[in-house]
C-alpha cells in the first residue's frame, strides 16, 4: 500500500495555507511534517482524511481495496480526544469501536495495551490530560485502519507514556501500515522522511506597491 | 454583455461604475413619471378616498421584496451549484436591501389599514405571511454578521437562504388556512376586485421604478461589499511579516 | 448502522437536559394563567396553543447543544472522518435529540392539560399532533444547529433561523388539534398536511445539516 499526496493546496478563509506539497508514505513507512504554527501542518492532515477541502492537487492510495475510501482506512487523531466525560474509559472506546469498525483489539484490551486498565471504568472527565491522551490514543487499536494521521502525538504524555507509543506505532507499522506525524517535537519511532511545511508555503498573491516579499 | 464578463470582480467593478449614471437616471425618470400618474392621473377610491395611494408604494415595496429572495435564491445556488466567485457578494449584498422594502411594505400597509380597519396591524394572511419574510431577512443577516469566516458564511447563508426558499410557499400555504380558520371571512381585500387601467399603468410604473431601485442599491451594495473585501485582504498582507516595503 | 445504533445510545445516555425541558414546559403552563387570568373556558380555548408553543419553545432551548458539544471536543471531527455518511449521523442525534427532549413533553401533556382544563378529546389530539409534529421541530432545528454550531453563542440566532420552518408546523399542529373536537372541522386533512411537513422537514433537514456539519470543520 502507498499513500502519495501530489501537488497539493490548500485554501482557509482568504489564506492559501500551503502549495504544491508532494510526497510518497509506503507501507511501514512513518513520514514527520514539521513547521511552526499556522504551516499547515494540521491541516495536511486533516486534508488526508477528509475534514478540509483541497483546493487543487490530490492524494491516492495504491494498493489498497478496490472502492475502499481513503476516510475508511484513516485514524486521526487530532488535537483534542474525542473523549466524553460523563462517559468512562470503557464507553467510550466501545463508542468508537462501533464507529470505526469492531476489528481490533477489544475495549479492556485496548485499555491494557496502553496501561490504563486500572482506570477503565472511571468516567474520563476524572483523567489527567496525559491519561486521556493515551485513551486517545487507545482509540487507534480497537479498529484496525492502516493509515495513522497523528497531530501532536505526544503532548501532555510523559517519557514513559512517549516509549509507549513509539512501541505501538513501530507494532503499527510492522504490521504493514503508515504514519504521518505532524509536530516539531521529535518523535519516539522512525522517521523515513521529513517534510518542511514551512517551506511549503507560497505567497499569496504578488505584492501590491510599494511592498515587496522577503524571506 | 455576456453573464460571464462579470464574474471577475475588477471587470464587475468598472462595468458597473459606467452603468451606475444610466440606471440612477433611469431610476429617477421612472419615479417621477410613476409619482406623477400615482397623484394626479390615478382618481381616488370611491370608498378609500386619497389613502389607497399609499398602495401604489406598498404593493410594489411587497413585490421588491419577493423579488429579491428569488434574486438571493438564485445567487445562493450560484455559490452552492455554479461557484460564480460575484454570486456570495450577491446574496449577502440584497439581504438587507430586501429587508428594507420588506419593512416599507409592512409599514405602508399598517399605513392604509390604519384609517380602513382602525387598526394599526390586522393578522391577514398577507401582511403576516410578509412578516416572517421580514424576519428570515433580518434572520439571514444576523447570521452573516456572525460567522467570520466569509467563505464559509457564504456557503451557510447559501444553505440557509434555499431551506427558506422552499419554505415560502409552504409558509403561504399554511398562514392562509390559519387566517380562514381564525378570521370570519369579510376581512377587507386590499387590492380591490378589478384593476382599472388609470390604476394599473402607474402601478406598473413604479414596480418599473422600484425595480430600477433595486438594481441600482444592489449594485452599489455589492461593489461596496467587494471593496469592503479588497480593505480587508490589504489589512491581511498588511500583517503578513514576510512583507517589506520595497527597497527605493 | 451498528455506528448509527451506538452514537443514538450514546447521545440518549448523555442527553440530562431533557429533564430542564420537562421544567421549563411546567414553568411555562404555570406562568401562562397569570399572564391571562384563571377563567378556565379561556384556558381551555387556548390550551392547545399554549401546549404546542411551550412544546417549541422547550425544543429550542436545548438545540444549541444538539452538535455543539461534539464539535467542541473533537467528537464530530472523528465522526466527519470515520468515513460514514453524516445524513447518518444527524438521523442518530436528532432521534435521540426527540426521545430525550420531546418525549417526555408528550408524555407530561395530560398531566399539564388538567391544568389548562382540557377535555380528553383535545389531551387525546394533542399527543396524536405532537408526536406527529415534533420530530419535524427536530429535524427543523437540526438545520439552525448545524448552522450555528461553529458560533459561540449561536442559541438565539440559531431559532431566529429556524422560527420561519417551525411556523408551518405550529399552524398545523394546534389547527389538527382543535379541529379533532370542533365539531364541523376535519380532523384528517391538517393532519395529514402536519405529517407531510414533517417529512419534508426530515430530508431537508438531513442533508441541509449533514452539508453545513461537513463544511465546518475547524
Amino acid at each position: 500500500m502507498k499513500l502519495t499526496v501530489s501537488d497539493l493546496s490548500c485554501v482557509r478563509g482568504d489564506y492559501r495555507i500551503f502549495d504544491s506539497v508532494g510526497f510518497e508514505v509506503d507501507a511501514g513507512e512513518a513520514v514527520q511534517l514539521t513547521g511552526d504554527n499556522g504551516s499547515g501542518k494540521s491541516s495536511l492532515l486533516r486534508l488526508v482524511c477528509g475534514l478540509l477541502e483541497r483546493e487543487s492537487g490530490g492524494v491516492s492510495l495504491q494498493g489498497a481495496a478496490p472502492g475502499a475510501e481513503i476516510a475508511d482506512l484513516c485514524h486521526y487523531l487530532g488535537h483534542d480526544n474525542g473523549l466524553k466525560a460523563p462517559m468512562t474509559a470503557m464507553e467510550n472506546l466501545q463508542f468508537w469501536r462501533a464507529v470505526f469498525g469492531r476489528t481490533g483489539l477489544e475495549a479492556l484490551a485496548a485499555l491494557r495495551t496502553v496501561g490504563l486498565e486500572r482506570i477503565a471504568d472511571l468516567p474520563t472527565g476524572y483523567l489527567s490530560a496525559g491519561q486521556k491522551r493515551r485513551v486517545a490514543i487507545a482509540r487507534l487499536l480497537v479498529s484496525k485502519r492502516p493509515i495513522w494521521l497523528l497531530d501532536e502525538p505526544t503532548s501532555a504524555l510523559d517519557a514513559a507514556s512517549e516509549n509507549l507509543l513509539g512501541r505501538l506505532v513501530d507494532e503499527h507499522l510492522g504490521a504493514g501500515g503508515l504514519v504521518i506525524a505532524a509536530t516539531h517535537m521529535p518523535l519516539p519511532f522512525a522517521i523515513a522522511a521529513t517534510i518542511d511545511m514551512s517551506l511549503q508555503r507560497s505567497v499569496p498573491e504578488a505584492a501590491p506597491e510599494p511592498w515587496e516579499y522577503t524571506g | 454583455m455576456q453573464f460571464i464578463d462579470l464574474a471577475n470582480p475588477t471587470r464587475f467593478l468598472s462595468i458597473s461604475a459606467r452603468l451606475m449614471p444610466v440606471l440612477i437616471g433611469a431610476t429617477l425618470i421612472a419615479f417621477a413619471i410613476g409619482l406623477y400618474m400615482a397623484f394626479f392621473v390615478a382618481p381616488p377610491d370611491y370608498q378609500q378616498g386619497e389613502t389607497v395611494r399609499i398602495m401604489f408604494v406598498h404593493v410594489p415595496a411587497a413585490w421588491l421584496s419577493m423579488f429579491c429572495y428569488t434574486i438571493m435564491a438564485l445567487s445562493a445556488l450560484g455559490t452552492l451549484v455554479w461557484k460564480h466567485p460575484l454570486a456570495d457578494v450577491s446574496a449577502k449584498a440584497a439581504a438587507p436591501i430586501g429587508a428594507v422594502f420588506t419593512f416599507i411594505a409592512l409599514a405602508t400597509g399598517s399605513l392604509w389599514g390604519k384609517p380602513m380597519w382602525g387598526t394599526w396591524w390586522v393578522w391577514d394572511a398577507r401582511l403576516t405571511s410578509m412578516l416572517v419574510l421580514f424576519l428570515m431577512y433580518l434572520g439571514l443577516i444576523a447570521l452573516w454578521q456572525a460567522i467570520d469566516d466569509q467563505i464559509a458564511a457564504s456557503k451557510l447563508c447559501a444553505k440557509v437562504i434555499l431551506v427558506g426558499f422552499i419554505n415560502i410557499p409552504i409558509i403561504k400555504f399554511s398562514v392562509d388556512w390559519w387566517n380562514t380558520l381564525h378570521q370570519p371571512a369579510s376581512v377587507m381585500r386590499l387590492g380591490g376586485a378589478t384593476i382599472h387601467p388609470s390604476i394599473l399603468w402607474p402601478l406598473l410604473i413604479l414596480a418599473l421604478a422600484f425595480s430600477l431601485l433595486f438594481l441600482v442599491l444592489h449594485l452599489a451594495a455589492m461593489r461596496t461589499e467587494l471593496m469592503r473585501r479588497r480593505v480587508h485582504r490589504l489589512r491581511r498582507l498588511a500583517a503578513d511579516s514576510r512583507l517589506q516595503p520595497r527597497k527605493a | 448502522m451498528t455506528m448509527a445504533w451506538a452514537l443514538f445510545k450514546r447521545d440518549v445516555g448523555l442527553g440530562g437536559a431533557g429533564f430542564v425541558g420537562l421544567i421549563f414546559f411546567l414553568s411555562i403552563v404555570t406562568i401562562l394563567p397569570f399572564g391571562v387570568g384563571p377563567d378556565l373556558n379561556l384556558l381551555a380555548r387556548i390550551g392547545p396553543a399554549i401546549l404546542w408553543i411551550g412544546a417549541l419553545l422547550s425544543m429550542l432551548l436545548g438545540l444549541d447543544r444538539l452538535f455543539r458539544a461534539d464539535y467542541e471536543d473533537g467528537s464530530l471531527d472523528l465522526l466527519l472522518a470515520s468515513g460514514h455518511a453524516m445524513e447518518i449521523v444527524v438521523l442518530a442525534k436528532v432521534a435521540a435529540y426527540w426521545v430525550t427532549t420531546a418525549l417526555p413533553l408528550i408524555v407530561a401533556v395530560p398531566f399539564f392539560g388538567f391544568f389548562l382544563n382540557l377535555e380528553p378529546p383535545a389531551i387525546g389530539a394533542l399527543v396524536a399532533t405532537l408526536l406527529a409534529g415534533t420530530p419535524g421541530l427536530a429535524f427543523a432545528g437540526a438545520i439552525g444547529a448545524a448552522v450555528t454550531v461553529s458560533l459561540p453563542r449561536g442559541g438565539m440566532l440559531l431559532a431566529v433561523v429556524i422560527l420561519p420552518i417551525c411556523v408551518p408546523i405550529l399552524i398545523f399542529g394546534v389547527s389538527a388539534t382543535l379541529a379533532a373536537y370542533t365539531d364541523p372541522d376535519p380532523f384528517l386533512p391538517p393532519f395529514a398536511i402536519l405529517l407531510a411537513l414533517t417529512l419534508f422537514s426530515a430530508v431537508i433537514g438531513l442533508f441541509v445539516a449533514a452539508s453545513a456539519l461537513r463544511a465546518s470543520s475547524r
